[in-house]
């Protein structure tokens, strides 16, 4: 098992989320959403401007086995994403938490339940009891 | 905790990925699905097939016999140790299972039927068998081992022993051998050369590490179906299954009508069927765009939505989405499938996308 970085937060959903200086948050699916899925084949990103709602469909990652939808973890609007994963989805796979990163929000509110890297680890513990 | 293999430790001390499928823990994959994908189509690859139930039939009455259980006519095979592919139907002519029949000797057969439906297809076919002179002998003590892929032969070769290598090696495809304690087989569901190897469970842990020591790689499931999906093979249970005929899934080519006296189970109900010009056909589609085809999506020809796809997924050798699909009567070259309230064009194609590795599909 991979260690989970230090600096990210973490959902349920398996999501991980960073605070950028700019106020900006970057989103991407943690390494244990990334071996279940198994290769990645294809994502489906959403537009630069569109706004999300928490909770609401953000992107769908496609992989060998099933599609998957990515949530949005925080409301905001979309400023960047990661269009490398058009040609390379298996990006997430290769590196989940660096340039397998999926999108970039301006946030409009606050992200729901989040966990540190600690809490993420033990809720992981306990899918695997 | 599901049925264990013999090879079950192998996968583990391997690192698979273990998931449940019809009841047995198999391995998913050993790490990546697509390069063990590849590893198939360009090297060679082996899967751990020992869930499939080995099936032995003999006596006075097995030919009989199996005339009248398989839509396939076991009376084709002429040469020992000839393979022939068949549905088993019940009386309404939908599949029961689809399986290899082979010809080991006069009033011996083998057939291998797939682990999901084994309870039900022994139960039909011992209960089909009381009317006939045929000793049915399930054989659980027997693993399989499949190797696969343009180098498998050569690479596994050196692990038949030296009396029967070269009668393994002379085998043409869709011929088998017993070779003493193996039995080997030119047959496979990659779409690929290679040989299903049938072998006592105690021996299946050191002849697996004997392949994967010689160079072809683990492979897991996961593949397997890619594999098969490219290679325009059926699923059991995805592309056909009780309430489906032959005719609709594209397996028409398996029955024998002739002999025209001879009466196989479910040969009524599906002459029936085939004078049907509104019965749906069994088609490949290629998605013309991005994205991924799934099972049970819709799909949507000159405005008719009666076709569902049958198997879906990703290419790796194509590197695009292929599927197959039961869709309207009719001649199209275009369709479209719903995908998340989107309907996406995909071309609807002959099968197989791909064979000996090479993909047979204008891109």
């Amino acid at each position: 098992m991979s260690e989970l970085p230090g600096d990210l937060v973490y959902t349920k959903e398996h999501e991980w989320l960073r605070q950028e200086e700019d106020g900006s948050v970057t989103i991407g699916v943690t390494d244990h959403a990334q071996a279940a899925l198994g290769d990645l084949v294809y994502v489906e990103l959403p537009e630069v401007d569109q706004d999300v709602e928490r909770g609401g469909e953000m992107a769908v990652v496609e992989s060998v086995k099933a599609a998957s939808d990515v949530y949005a973890p925080i409301g905001g609007t979309v400023i960047q994403v990661n269009e490398d994963l058009a040609d390379d989805p298996e990006k997430i796979n290769a590196d989940p938490y660096g340039d397998g990163w999926i999108v970039r929000l301006q946030p409009s509110g606050d992200a729901g339940d989040t966990m540190d890297p600690d809490a993420y680890q033990a809720f992981l513990d306990q899918l695997d009891e | 905790m599901g049925s264990q293999t013999p090879l079950y430790a192998c996968h583990v001390e391997a690192g698979a990925r273990i998931v449940d499928f019809g009841g047995w823990d198999m391995p998913l994959h050993y790490g990546s699905q697509l390069e063990e994908h590849h590893a198939v189509r360009k090297h060679a690859g082996a899967f751990d097939v020992s869930h499939m139930t080995v099936v032995d039939l003999s006596g006075a009455g097995a030919t009989e016999f199996l005339r009248h259980l398989l839509a396939n006519d076991v009376a084709r095979l002429k040469e020992q140790g000839k393979a022939l592919y068949s549905c088993m139907l019940n009386s309404a002519g939908g599949v029961i299972d689809d399986l290899i029949t082979y010809y080991l000797a006069p009033d011996r057969y083998r057939a291998i039927v797939n682990a999901a439906t084994r309870e039900k297809d022994l139960a039909w076919i011992n209960e089909q068998a009381a009317m006939y002179s045929v000793e049915v002998a399930e054989r659980p003590e027997l693993a399989m081992i499949a190797v696969q892929g343009p180098e498998a032969r050569s690479l596994a070769a050196p692990l038949i022993g030296d009396q029967w290598r070269e009668a393994a090696l002379a085998l043409q495809p869709f011929y088998a051998l017993e070779a003493g304690d193996l039995f080997i087989a030119r047959t496979g569901y990659t779409g690929e050369d290679g040989w299903e190897i049938v072998l006592p469970a105690a021996q299946a842990p050191g002849f697996w590490r004997q392949c994967l020591d010689a160079g072809i790689r683990p492979c897991g499931l996961g593949a397997r179906d890619t594999l098969r999906l490219e290679a325009g093979m059926n699923l059991y249970g995805a592309d056909m299954d009780e309430t489906i005929s032959p005719l609709e899934a594209g397996l028409g080519w398996t029955i024998a009508w002739e002999p025209k006296g001879r009466d196989f189970i479910g040969r009524g109900p599906l002459t029936e069927m085939r004078s049907n010009p509104g019965q749906r056909k069994f088609a490949g589609l290629l998605l013309e765009g991005k994205g991924v085809l799934r099972n049970h999506q819709r799909v949507v020809v000159d405005g008719n939505d009666d076709g569902e796809i049958t198997s879906g997924g990703f290419s790796p050798t194509m590197e695009r989405s292929i599927a197959m699909a039961r869709i309207p009567a009719g001649d199209y070259e275009t369709a479209q499938v719903e995908v998340r309230n989107r309907l996406l064009d995909v071309r609807v194609v002959g099968m197989p996308f791909v064979r000996n590795g090479k993909i047979r599909i204008d891109l």
